[in-house]
């Protein structure tokens, strides 16, 4: 180890180990390249009916459409360019996983530290919550939220949020109670030091790898989430079409051997999650001190 | 035992109540259930009398505490769009599900454990490492999408089994069931298969970190140096050792096992809970949706609890302890 490795230099290389993490890593970055470029790039504007010819619907891959391109992955049943469709469902995917996980991760690391730090009564209330939470099925939690809130782009957002934040609150209250209990923390808070302090420079960076881990696992899970509750119909508008949704319209089609519609933006949201996956999982495994050598 | 057995029953009841509140408050908010019930042009004298009916007219908390008063009494209403008792309805669909998650359920465990025993018997094994990545895409691919390949696979393409509803059933105490019909299981093999996607991942992942930890203690030890063959070892002794987390997960993701019923009765058209309440959310059947998810949350409830309580009679500890 030389001295001048940073430390984000030193993790990479360690990260760098796993050519599948590598090769995962690489995945998302290019989808999510994709995904913001989709307006750029896209040969259509899914969005623009005018756009669209019904002669042109349920056209297998290949097919050269009325407006001259080749819909190269075919077209679904409005006669919608399926490439096109797939870049910007792939852009609505994203944004929901992140905004849902970014949002949880404030609100259950900001609840996990609180609990550990105040402790007492407060303490063992909110945990037991969370902990009954988790032991009910997130898609559970998200179809009641979504039957008692009504369908919407906030709605979705707020059922993700619902049933993910927990799994953040758990893992910061147990890396943030451990690190409470140490004698430094005990040293500290006998020191006049005010309590954010305390808990800004010594529980959060502690907490901090332990939350990455579950915001990489918790974001795919959240686009899983949101793909299957749009499945279902009860994702979101019909104006936004996620990937879940280009697969429920196109499900109806598959009996009469017209796969491609369901299939390839099922594809796309398959190498999305477990790319994802396979990258958290890798830092999972570099931030586990039991398996350092 | 009794003080810490008192206090889990008070903590059960106390989210019952919330639950039955949160749902019955937010269910109220979806929309107007009398749009549903009927069309917009029938004469207003009709449209007040359904109100009437079915008392959408009275304040929300008096229509709570009468919903929380038939809820003791096991009267959750009538559906809006079946006009029959929701709980008829309920239990008219229940043997559906269930038979599908517990064969799905059983499935999952049946083979899950095997192939996770050996994972963890020989972990650098290619059997081994396939088997585990198996696990890895049952953890990360949805439920939804599975169901699909599955269609695709056996139904589309090869033709072999077929790909929707309950087919032939069979009738005991007044209910159909379908697993006891050759036709019947031909119906339930793509959609339990589906099911236990999950659950045979998450049985993998159980018996292998299991197996892994007991083959490194001295009961094994001795078992091999008092000559037994490593067969009888996994049998007699690992299967032993690692048989209590996987019942208590097989326990507790019977429960969870019913949530995604959801997904895979909506795919295969499977005529359970599951989709009921699915085309329940979507026709705004109030009375149905609010009876599901009490039931739900009831069985939970009551699978944490006993989970709880036969944790304290296993582990003395937890009896002396107040919760924390």
């Amino acid at each position: 180890m030389s001295k001048q490795d940073s430390p984000l230099a030193l993790f990479w290389r360690e990260f760098a180990e796993s050519r599948i993490a590598v090769v995962a890593l690489g995945v998302v970055a290019i989808i999510i390249i994709l995904a913001l470029a989709a307006p750029l790039i896209a040969p259509q504007d899914p969005y623009d009916l005018a756009n669209l010819s019904l002669s042109d619907a349920r056209r297998p891959p290949g097919y050269v459409g009325s407006n001259g391109y080749v819909h190269w992955l075919g077209t679904d049943a409005n006669g919608r360019d399926l490439l096109s469709a797939i870049l910007y469902g792939l852009r609505i995917s994203l944004q929901m996983g992140l905004v849902a996980g970014a949002i949880s991760l404030c609100l259950g690391a900001t609840l996990g530290i609180a609990a550990a730090y105040l402790g007492g009564r407060l303490e063992a209330l909110a945990m037991r919550i969370v902990d009954l939470q988790l032991s009910f099925p997130a898609i559970l939690l998200a179809l009641v939220l979504v039957a008692v809130l009504g369908q919407g782009k906030t709605q979705l957002i707020i059922a993700l949020i619902a049933s993910q934040y927990a799994y953040f609150a758990r893992t910061a209250h147990g890396a943030a109670s451990a690190e409470r209990s140490k004698d430094y923390v005990e040293a500290a808070l006998a020191t006049p030091l005010p309590g954010w302090r305390i808990v800004f420079k010594h529980l959060l960076p502690n907490v901090m790898p332990p939350l990455i881990v579950v915001a990489t696992v918790q974001v795919a899970n959240s686009i899983a989430l949101e793909a299957t509750l749009s499945f279902l119909g009860l994702g979101l508008p019909v104006t936004e079409p996620s990937l879940g949704m280009l697969i429920s319209n196109g499900f109806q089609y598959m009996m009469s051997g017209r796969t491609w519609i369901s299939v390839y933006p099922g594809i796309a949201l398959i190498v999305l999650i477990v790319a994802i996956n396979l990258v958290g999982d890798q830092i999972r495994d570099q931030f586990n001190p039991r398996l350092k050598r | 035992m009794l003080a810490f057995l008192v206090q889990r029953l008070l903590q059960a009841m106390a989210v019952m109540i919330a639950m039955s509140l949160l749902v019955f408050v937010g269910v109220h908010f979806i929309g107007n259930p009398i749009d549903v019930l009927i069309a917009p042009d029938v004469p207003q004298n009709i449209r007040l009398e359904t109100i009437a009916l079915y008392g959408l007219d009275r304040p929300l908390w008096e229509q709570y505490a009468a919903f929380v008063g038939r809820l003791l009494r096991g009267d959750f209403g009538r559906s809006f769009v079946f006009n029959v008792p929701v709980l008829d309805l309920i239990m008219g669909r229940l043997p559906a599900t269930l038979e599908l998650v517990l064969i799905a359920t059983l499935g999952a465990t049946l083979v899950g454990v095997p192939l996770g025993i050996y994972a963890g018997y020989k972990p650098d094994s290619v059997v081994a490492k396939s088997i585990m990545a198996l696990s890895i895409l049952g953890f990360s691919v949805p439920t939804f999408w599975i169901g699909i390949i599955l269609i695709l696979t056996f139904a589309v393409n090869l033709e072999w089994l077929p790909a929707g509803n309950r087919g032939e059933t069979v009738d005991i105490f007044g209910v159909g069931w379908s697993f006891l019909t050759l036709d019947g299981l031909k119906h339930m093999a793509l959609p339990a298969l589906n099911l236990s996607f999950f659950k045979l991942a998450m049985m993998i992942r159980l018996a292998r970190a299991g197996t892994r930890e007991v083959m490194l203690t001295d009961t094994v030890k001795f078992a091999r140096a008092a000559g037994l063959t490593e067969g009888t070892i996994l049998r007699r002794h690992v299967l032993k050792l690692i048989a209590i987390p996987i019942v208590t997960v097989f326990g507790l993701e019977l429960g969870s096992t019913l949530a995604f019923a959801v997904v895979t009765e909506t795919i295969f058209s499977w005529p359970g809970v599951g989709r009921l309440i699915i085309e329940s959310i979507t026709v705004l059947d109030r009375p149905v949706m609010v009876a599901y998810l009490v039931l739900v949350a009831l069985l939970f409830i009551l699978i944490n609890l006993t989970v709880d309580v036969v944790y304290a009679l296993i582990d003395p500890r937890l009896r002396q302890a107040p919760a924390r």
